[in-house]
C-alpha cells in the first residue's frame, strides 16, 4: 500500500443514503479473481445507460465530477456485503477518498486496508459538504482535518493505527507478522488445555 | 481478564485474544475456523504465494464453492454450465487453491458441498465459544451457536490464512431482549426484518447483538440461525445467540462435533459462555414477540419493511421517494395484492430443511399462478437428500416449482440466475437492493410462508388465506 499523507482534490457529490456495496460494484462483476480494473464497474448500474453509454444525469459523469479523487456520500455509505471489490473498485476508478456521516464497518475496514480513506463526519459538517459539490478540499492525515476553501476547516477522528498505516504505507500482514512469537504461545497455551 | 460478569462476547473475546488493543494499536485477535467460498479469496490466495508464505493452518480451513455456481443440472456430457467462462475459472482456481494448501473442500463432488453458512453447521464444524470468519458478511449466521462469528474483505482472508489471526479492536455490546412467544404463522424471518426495521440499516453499526429472552431460547438452531444472519442487515458486525440445550442437541453426532469424553468436556465448557447475570451491555433494546406480524419490505433497504397487510408509509425525504418509485409502490396502500413474477426460496437464510418444509406444507397438492416462476434452491446436498427423501421436491415440482442444486443462487444473481429489470421477485433472502437479483429487479423480502403463498396467489399474499380456502385446484391442474 502506498503512504498516503495529504490529499487535496474537488469533490464529487452522491447523497444517496445507505449506498451498498452491490450499489458501487454489482455482484455479476465478481466473478474476477484479480483485483485490479474493477473501476470501469464502479456504480456500473447507475453509470451506464441500458446501451452502455455514460449516463449523463448520474452525479460521477457530469464534467465537474471528472478527476475528483474525493467522493462526498449520504449516510450509511457502504453497507451490505463484506466484498473489497467495493474499494477497489472506488480506488481503480480513481477515489482516495470516501466522506460520509456513518460508514459501515466492514467497508470502512477493507477502504483503509487499502489506502482509501474512509472519514466519518458529524451531521452538520456532513450536511455542508453534500450541499456543496465540487470545492476542493485539503485533508491533512496526520492532523485529521479537512480545510476548506473559505479557511474553514473540519477534525476528523482516524483511530492511531490506521493514520498510522495510511501515513506509512504499512503492511498490515507483515505488522501480524511481527506477532508470530504470541500467535505461537497462544497456540501451545490452547494445546496444552486442549 | 476481568472477574466482573461478563456478556458472551466479553468471553469469548478474551478467549481469543493473542494481543490486547491498546490506544494505539488493535488487539491480535484468534481464528478458530476460517470458511472459504470462490469469489472472495482468490486474490487472497494469489497475495500469499505472491509473499511465498503457506497456509498456517489449513485444518482449521473449510471451503465450498456456493456463490458463481450453476444451480441447473449438468448437461449431456455432464458439464457444469456456468454463466461465463470467468465463473468456472474462479470455481476451477478455488479448487487449484485447496488442492495446493491442503484445505477441505467440499467441491462438486462432495455430499456436504452448499451455502457456506448452510454446511459449516451442518458439518458441526460451527462450535460454540469459537471465533468464525468469512470473506461473507453473512458469516454472523454462525453466532447462533454462541460464536463470535463475521465478515471480513479480502485483506483480512489473507491475514488468516498466512497467521490465523485479525487485527481487531472490540466491539461494543448490544442486547436485544425478546420476550414472549411468536404468534403462529410468524416466523424467525419476520422477527429479523421487523428487528431490522427497529434498528435501522446502520443501528447496529460498531455493535455485536446478543438476542436474549424467552422466545429467543424457544427458537430451533434453523430459526436462531435465520435471525443471526441477517444482525449485518441492521449494520451489526456480528449477532449472538447462548448455547443452550437446544444447540447441544443439534450438534451431537455432526461430522466435526466432538465425541465421548471430549464432547462432555465441551458441553462443560459451552455452558460456561451464556452472559453472566449482571453483565452490562452498551445499548439494549426490549421487544415483545407477539407485537411482530408477518413482515415484508417495501423498500430498496432491507430496513423498509411493514406488516404484510400494512400500507406503504409515506416518503419521508427524496430517498425514500425514490424506492417507493423503484419498486413501483403506493404510500398508504398495502403490498398484498401486487402482482409478482418470481417466488425465490432460499440463501442463507432461509434454505434449510424447516423452510423448505414450510413452504411446501403449503404448496401441497396446490399449483403455483399461471405464469409466474418459483425457484427452490436448497442450501446444501445435505438439505436437498433430506428434502427428497421426504418427497418435498415432488410437491415442488407438482406445484410448478423448479427445483434446483444448491448454492446461493437468486440472493446475490451471480451465477445466472436472476429476474428481468421491472419484474417483482418475492425473495426469502436478506437483501433487497435495488439490482440486487438483477439490474431493475424489484425485491421484496419475506418469509418462506409469504413467499410460498405469493407464488400461489400470483400476487402479495397472506399464508393464512391460503390455508383458509384450503384445497384449491387451478384450472390448469384440473385440465392436467
Amino acid at each position: 500500500m502506498n503512504p498516503l499523507t495529504h490529499l487535496r482534490s474537488r469533490t464529487a457529490v452522491l447523497a444517496h443514503e445507505n449506498i451498498d456495496t452491490d450499489r458501487i460494484i454489482p455482484a455479476r462483476f465478481l466473478t474476477t479473481t484479480e483485483r485490479e480494473g474493477l473501476g470501469r464497474h464502479a456504480f456500473n448500474d447507475w453509470r451506464y445507460r441500458d446501451d452502455g453509454s455514460a449516463d449523463p444525469a448520474f452525479a460521477l459523469n457530469q464534467p465537474n465530477a471528472q478527476g475528483c479523487e474525493i467522493l462526498v456520500a449520504g449516510r450509511g455509505f457502504g453497507c451490505g456485503s463484506s466484498r473489497e471489490h467495493a474499494p477497489w473498485a472506488l480506488l481503480d476508478y480513481g477515489l482516495r477518498a470516501v466522506l460520509s456521516s456513518e460508514i459501515a464497518d466492514i467497508f470502512r475496514s477493507n477502504a483503509l486496508k487499502n489506502g482509501l480513506l474512509a472519514i466519518t463526519l458529524n451531521a452538520a459538517e456532513h450536511r455542508y459538504l453534500l450541499a456543496h459539490p465540487g470545492i476542493e478540499l485539503a485533508i491533512d492525515i496526520a492532523a485529521g482535518t479537512i480545510e476548506l476553501p473559505d479557511g474553514g476547516r473540519f477534525r476528523f477522528e482516524l483511530d492511531a493505527f490506521s493514520r498510522h498505516c495510511l501515513l506509512e504505507g504499512v503492511d498490515q500482514l507483515g505488522f501480524l507478522h511481527r506477532h508470530e512469537a504470541q500467535i505461537a504461545a497462544f497456540e501451545t497455551r490452547r494445546e496444552a488445555c486442549a | 481478564m476481568s472477574t466482573n460478569p461478563r456478556t458472551l462476547l466479553d468471553k469469548l473475546w478474551d478467549a481469543h485474544q493473542v494481543v490486547a488493543e491498546t490506544e494505539a494499536m488493535p488487539g491480535v485477535m484468534y481464528v478458530d475456523l476460517h470458511l472459504v467460498h470462490e469469489v472472495t479469496s482468490p486474490q487472497a490466495f494469489a497475495e500469499l504465494r505472491r509473499r511465498n508464505l503457506p497456509v498456517r493452518h489449513p485444518q482449521r480451513v473449510l471451503a465450498t464453492l456456493d456463490h458463481s455456481t450453476p444451480t441447473t443440472p449438468r448437461d449431456d456430457l455432464g458439464q457444469h454450465i456456468y454463466a461465463s467462462a470467468e465463473a468456472a475459472a474462479q470455481v476451477a482456481q478455488l479448487e487449484e487453491n485447496c488442492m495446493q494448501s491442503g484445505i477441505e473442500l467440499h467441491g462438486w463432488s462432495s455430499d456436504h458441498r452448499g451455502i457456506v453458512h448452510v454446511i459449516g453447521p451442518e458439518l458441526g464444524a460451527t462450535q460454540p465459544g469459537m471465533t468464525i470468519v468469512c470473506g461473507d458478511s453473512h458469516t454472523s449466521t454462525h453466532g447462533a451457536f454462541g460464536a463470535l462469528a463475521f465478515g471480513i474483505g479480502t485483506t483480512e482472508v489473507g491475514h488468516v490464512l498466512a497467521t490465523q489471526c485479525l487485527l481487531q479492536r472490540k466491539p461494543k455490546n448490544f442486547a436485544i431482549h425478546v420476550t414472549g412467544r411468536l404468534a403462529a404463522g410468524v416466523t424467525a424471518k419476520d422477527l429479523a426484518l421487523h428487528l431490522t426495521g427497529k434498528i435501522g440499516v446502520n443501528g447496529g453499526i460498531g455493535h455485536v447483538f446478543e438476542y436474549r429472552g424467552s422466545a429467543i431460547e424457544a427458537l430451533t438452531m434453523e430459526e436462531r440461525m435465520t435471525l443471526c444472519n441477517m444482525s449485518i442487515e441492521a449494520g451489526a458486525r456480528a449477532g449472538l445467540i447462548a448455547p443452550d440445550e437446544t444447540t447441544f442437541a443439534w450438534l451431537q453426532e455432526r461430522p466435526r462435533a466432538p465425541r465421548g469424553k471430549q464432547w462432555l468436556r465441551a458441553l462443560e465448557d459451552w455452558r460456561a459462555l451464556a452472559s453472566d447475570d449482571g453483565a452490562s451491555y452498551d445499548r439494549e433494546l426490549h421487544l415483545d414477540a407477539a407485537e411482530v406480524r408477518a413482515t415484508i419490505s417495501y423498500g430498496t433497504h432491507p430496513g423498509m419493511v411493514i406488516a404484510l397487510h400494512a400500507p406503504v408509509p409515506a416518503a419521508k425525504d427524496a430517498q425514500e421517494r425514490r424506492a417507493l418509485d423503484y419498486m413501483q409502490v403506493q404510500a398508504g396502500e398495502p403490498m398484498t395484492g401486487m402482482a409478482v413474477d418470481l417466488v425465490f426460496l432460499g440463501s442463507c437464510t432461509n434454505s434449510r430443511l424447516g423452510d423448505l418444509r414450510a413452504a411446501a406444507e403449503l404448496l401441497r397438492d396446490r399449483r403455483i399462478a399461471h405464469g409466474l416462476r418459483m425457484l427452490v434452491v436448497p442450501g446444501s446436498v445435505a438439505v436437498q437428500r433430506a428434502a427428497e427423501a421426504e418427497g418435498l421436491d415432488r410437491v415442488f415440482r407438482a406445484a410448478g416449482a423448479e427445483w434446483r442444486e444448491p448454492g446461493c443462487s437468486m440472493c446475490i444473481a451471480m451465477n445466472g440466475d436472476l429476474a428481468q429489470p421491472g419484474q417483482l421477485v418475492v425473495s426469502t433472502s436478506n437483501r433487497n437492493f435495488e439490482g440486487r437479483q438483477g439490474p431493475g429487479v424489484r425485491t421484496v423480502l419475506a418469509s418462506p410462508l409469504v413467499a410460498a403463498a405469493s407464488a400461489l396467489a400470483g400476487c402479495i399474499a397472506d399464508p393464512r388465506d391460503v390455508t383458509m380456502a384450503g384445497v384449491s385446484m387451478t384450472t390448469e391442474e384440473q385440465a392436467a
